[in-house]
């Protein structure tokens, strides 16, 4: 019977042993929860201001969201995500819608796209890719200054035919070594912008601020 | 049993038994996340402290885990460790937190770190356990800094490129650009340069530890003629 009271004791242990890392990990969890999202809504925070800074509206842009169904036309996006109003008193100034470009180089390519009220462009800043270093990862403002580009433009501006890449016939440079990127970043951006368009009331005309 | 000496452990851990280069032991990590000398250092140093910590436990507990139970003990240790390092990461330092991405919790599964508390930290005393841990870690991190600092010179022409994730907003100014380069060696931020670069390491210290072994010979063989040569002159 002694192999029996071995598979008790070893039993014992290890679930003393379970019961103490479990310990260990829950305080930790309790003790890191609010830094952790404390840390999370700062990221996200610095991300959005980067397209609108915080002089250009008086609303936490944090809490200000809505929701864009996964497979609403024009956005690509695989799954929820939130779009952001920007707010001056009561007046919608601006909103950040999220796009995801399914057709970059290597999987899928997840953009910020910030569009003033009056349709034009305040901001497209790249948050997720997976495109080769060195190339196509310049559509990233941390490697070059490209995505800059699109401050200011609009459906009109260029004439929406001339909304892709150069070597489509468009108005907007792709890299040396890397056209499949940029041009999907550029069509992302387009059908965000006509999104807007299209649901230009649902988006400006919100009047009450989420509580 | 014969417990090492600390310096025995230390020519071990950075050298000798070096966890990277001669273990080969946890290289999906070392490979997939050398790309930059930031990244490198962020995973080296939540491998050390994992190390030490499993490394420490392990070493407490050596008597009252008997040899049946001890692997499933061992890796709840350090998935436990592992966990709270990731925890204590993305609450102060979310950005590298989010680069280092799945490589963070693969910790656990790092043999290394089993490794050690099998085959050292349970049947050493504490203080040499955690020392053991403290410079395995060492060596598997400087190999990664290494990789990392040289895969980013490579491929970007540039040192230290966003060390403000790991040291606050001051470190943005690090960077140290050492060749401009319209097109930099891309391989080596690539997956297979990983592997090229690795490779040239290992040599390296493959070639170093041949010629301090043909010398160590060469100056036997120097003594052995010297006695012949003074047979010769007797006879």
């Amino acid at each position: 019977m002694k192999w029996l009271t071995s598979i008790g004791l070893g039993g014992t242990v290890l679930a003393l042993f379970a019961a103490i890392t479990s310990l260990a990990i829950g305080w930790t969890y309790l003790g890191t929860q609010a830094q952790i999202e404390l840390a999370v809504r700062r990221a996200e925070a610095r991300q959005l201001m980067e397209i609108f800074p915080a002089d250009t509206h008086d609303n936490e842009l944090v809490d200000d969201t809505f929701v864009l169904e996964a497979e609403t036309p024009l956005l690509g996006l695989r799954q929820n995500r939130q779009g952001y109003r920007v707010r001056q008193g009561d007046r919608v100034i601006g909103v950040i819608l999220p796009a995801t470009a399914r057709d970059g180089y290597s999987g899928d390519i997840r953009a910020l796209v910030g569009v003033h009220s009056d349709g034009s462009i305040a901001g497209v800043r790249v948050v997720a890719h997976k495109e080769t270093p060195g190339l196509g990862d310049k559509v990233d403002l941390r490697k070059s200054r490209w995505i800059l580009g699109f401050n200011d433009r609009s459906l009109q501006n260029p004439a929406i035919s001339d909304w892709t890449v150069v070597k489509d016939g468009g108005a907007f440079d792709q890299f040396t070594g890397a056209t499949v990127t940029p041009r999907a970043v550029v069509v992302a951006t387009r059908r965000a912008l006509e999104y807007a368009e299209l649901h230009n009331a649902f988006l400006f005309e919100t009047p009450v601020a989420n509580p | 049993m014969n417990h090492p000496s600390y310096r025995q452990l230390t020519l071990n851990g950075l050298w000798k038994n070096n966890p990277a280069l001669v273990q080969l032991l946890g290289l999906c990590p070392l490979l997939a996340v050398t790309a930059s000398t930031v990244n490198a250092l962020g995973l080296a140093a939540a491998t050390l402290f994992v190390l030490v910590v499993s490394n420490t436990v392990v070493s407490m507990i050596r008597n009252i885990v008997s040899e049946t139970i001890r692997l499933p003990v061992f890796v709840m240790i350090i998935a436990a460790a592992v966990t709270i390092t990731e925890l204590l990461m993305q609450a102060f330092s979310y950005e590298l937190y989010q680069i280092l991405g799945i490589f963070l919790p693969l910790i656990t599964t790092n043999c290394i770190i089993l490794g050690r508390a099998d085959a050292f930290a349970r049947k050493n005393p504490l203080p040499a356990a955690v020392y053991d841990g403290f410079i395995m870690g060492m060596g598997f991190g400087l190999v990664l800094v290494l990789l990392g600092a040289i895969r980013e010179l490579l491929g970007t022409g540039a040192l230290f490129a966003d060390m403000q994730l790991l040291f606050g907003p001051d470190a943005a100014a690090w960077r140290w650009e050492i060749f401009a380069v319209d097109f930099p060696f891309l391989v080596a931020i690539l997956p297979p340069g990983a592997f090229l670069v690795t490779g040239c390491l290992i040599a390296l210290k493959n070639q170093i530890d041949l010629s301090i072994s043909r010398k160590a010979q060469t100056e036997v063989k120097a003594v052995g003629s010297k006695r012949v040569r003074v047979t010769g002159t007797v006879s």
